[in-house]
């Protein structure tokens, strides 16, 4: 059986995410609504604006069922995607409500704005070296909880982690055309 | 692990990207640009007067007071954009010196070069074009835009001029790709559009940036319209704060951009919202106000 995976189609870079997994031979979805998530076997928080995306996500009743989706399914969290999925956010912004799928802590915005925006090539434990990375208005990880990997930091800044089924990344590896990070979730993944 | 770069075209364009789906709102002050934040929009347009005001108001539109954009800037974390004028170095540079997160390089301003465009590509912050057509739209790639809109008629509450160029840009875009290779030349030629982008066209079948819809946007209806036709955003600039509910304008039009397919949704979000800005009918409209034919 193909590998289905939902990717969060509420506002964002939605369209890269399903073009790279179906490259690496998955089947791919828009999530909009709750029922969207029954079909699926992982789950990917893409990049956009991340008040934007958590206003959307209460508006159409989604905040439960994703928590209860990542109870027993893999869910990627990019840059956006990140800040959803951490337990808290360090400049106290109430604008957004945090999933708490995964025990960290965020800085929004943590590199600067959009002048300050970068690519660089970063070394990602488990995945590879010199992975092409694409930095946008992007969080970082200000602090970890006892159970949660780092996978790789920049300026010593954790930019990406993982706890059990849960993914994190500050970066766009779908802006890319590198798929060693997008592999390594899918093969968290079983059918 | 190293070579750090800023300004890339990759992180221009990603920038627009994570616009994708979402709402960008014209504000011109603080408090207007929470509201739109709280409705759930992707980013704001800070400006001194909405399209509309800038038509009653006549004489030169020029870039905002940096007061202005600065206290937008202070007031969200959204990304930030401002106005230059077409072809007004100085602005834009002024602007991105301010460190705002995207310039419009915008014909709701008067132009203060009526034959030149910037050449954004020298640029670290990205910049947003109009487009009436296929042309246009690559022209401005061509001199380094990151996003695209089209023009519509900005400040009219009018969507007929908007779909008229989002589906002249798509049915134009159709056309590249029933071409065959020895073909592209001479329409590139026709269109005044660039060789090289007219053939990274056809092997994309779309444009290598993300094209939002603007210019008459005024209900969530206007909103899913414009998705419907292939937009990948939406501006909507007096739409919002010149609707006698601005929160809620707002907010209905964010969520039936999401949903814009989910007609029963948008038919519970029309609901109640009181009344639109008031629109002008394009017959209406003297030739010589009509903004999107200041530059091509």
């Amino acid at each position: 059986m193909r590998k289905k995976i939902g990717v969060l189609a509420l506002q964002g870079a939605v369209s890269e995410h399903i073009d790279q997994i179906k490259k690496l031979g998955g089947n791919a979805i828009e999530v909009k609504i709750p029922e969207d998530l029954s079909t699926i076997h992982g789950l990917i928080i893409p990049g956009g604006e991340s008040t934007a995306i958590s206003r959307l996500i209460q508006e159409i009743y989604l905040y439960d069922p994703i928590r209860e989706f990542a109870k027993n399914h893999p869910v990627f969290g990019t840059c956006a995607g990140l800040i959803l999925c951490g337990s808290s956010i360090t400049d106290g912004g109430k604008k957004l409500k945090s999933l708490h799928l995964i025990d960290i802590a965020v800085t929004r915005n943590g590199f600067g704005r959009q002048i300050d925006s970068f690519e660089v090539d970063l070394d990602i434990k488990n995945i590879g070296k010199n992975i092409p990375s694409v930095f946008i208005r992007a969080p970082y990880i200000a602090s970890v909880g006892k159970d949660v990997n780092v996978l790789a930091e920049f300026d010593k800044k954790i930019v990406m982690a993982e706890q059990g089924n849960i993914l994190v990344c500050s970066f766009h590896p779908e802006l890319t055309n590198d798929d060693h990070v997008m592999r390594y979730f899918m093969n968290k993944i079983s059918v | 692990m190293m070579n750090k770069k800023l300004g890339s075209e990759r992180v221009k364009r990603g920038m627009a990207q994570m616009q994708k789906g979402g709402v960008i709102m014209d504000v011109v002050n603080a408090e207007q640009a929470k509201v739109a934040e709280a409705a759930g929009a992707v980013a704001v347009m800070a400006l001194e007067r909405v399209p509309s005001d800038i038509r009653a108001a006549g004489g030169v539109a020029r870039m905002a007071d940096p007061t202005i954009v600065e206290a937008v800037m202070k007031a969200v974390t959204i990304p930030v954009m401002a106005k230059a004028r077409i072809g007004h170095i100085a602005e834009a540079r002024l602007l991105e010196a301010m460190g705002v997160d995207y310039i419009d390089e915008s014909e709701v301003l008067t132009p203060a070069d009526d034959e030149y465009h910037l050449l954004k590509s020298e640029y670290t912050v990205p910049f947003v074009c109009g487009c009436r057509d296929l042309g246009e739209a690559l022209r401005r790639i061509g001199e380094g835009a990151s996003m695209l809109r089209t023009k519509g008629e900005p400040g009219t509450g009018n969507i007929v001029e908007a779909v008229r160029h989002m589906r002249k840009v798509q049915a134009q875009i159709h056309h590249v790709m029933g071409l065959k290779n020895d073909e592209l030349m001479v329409y590139a030629r026709d269109l005044g559009a660039p060789y090289e982008l007219i053939k990274q066209v056809k092997e994309l079948g779309k444009l290598p940036v993300v094209n939002f819809a603007a210019g008459g946007v005024a209900t969530p209806a206007d909103a899913a319209l414009m998705m419907s036709l292939g937009a990948d955003g939406i501006f909507v600039g007096s739409g919002i704060f010149k609707s006698e509910h601005p929160e809620r304008f707002a907010r209905a039009i964010v969520q039936s951009t999401t949903h814009y397919e989910d007609y029963e949704m948008i038919v519970k979000l029309s609901k109640g919202l009181g009344v639109p800005m008031k629109g002008i009918e394009m017959s209406h409209l003297h030739t010589e106000d009509r903004m999107q034919d200041r530059s091509r």
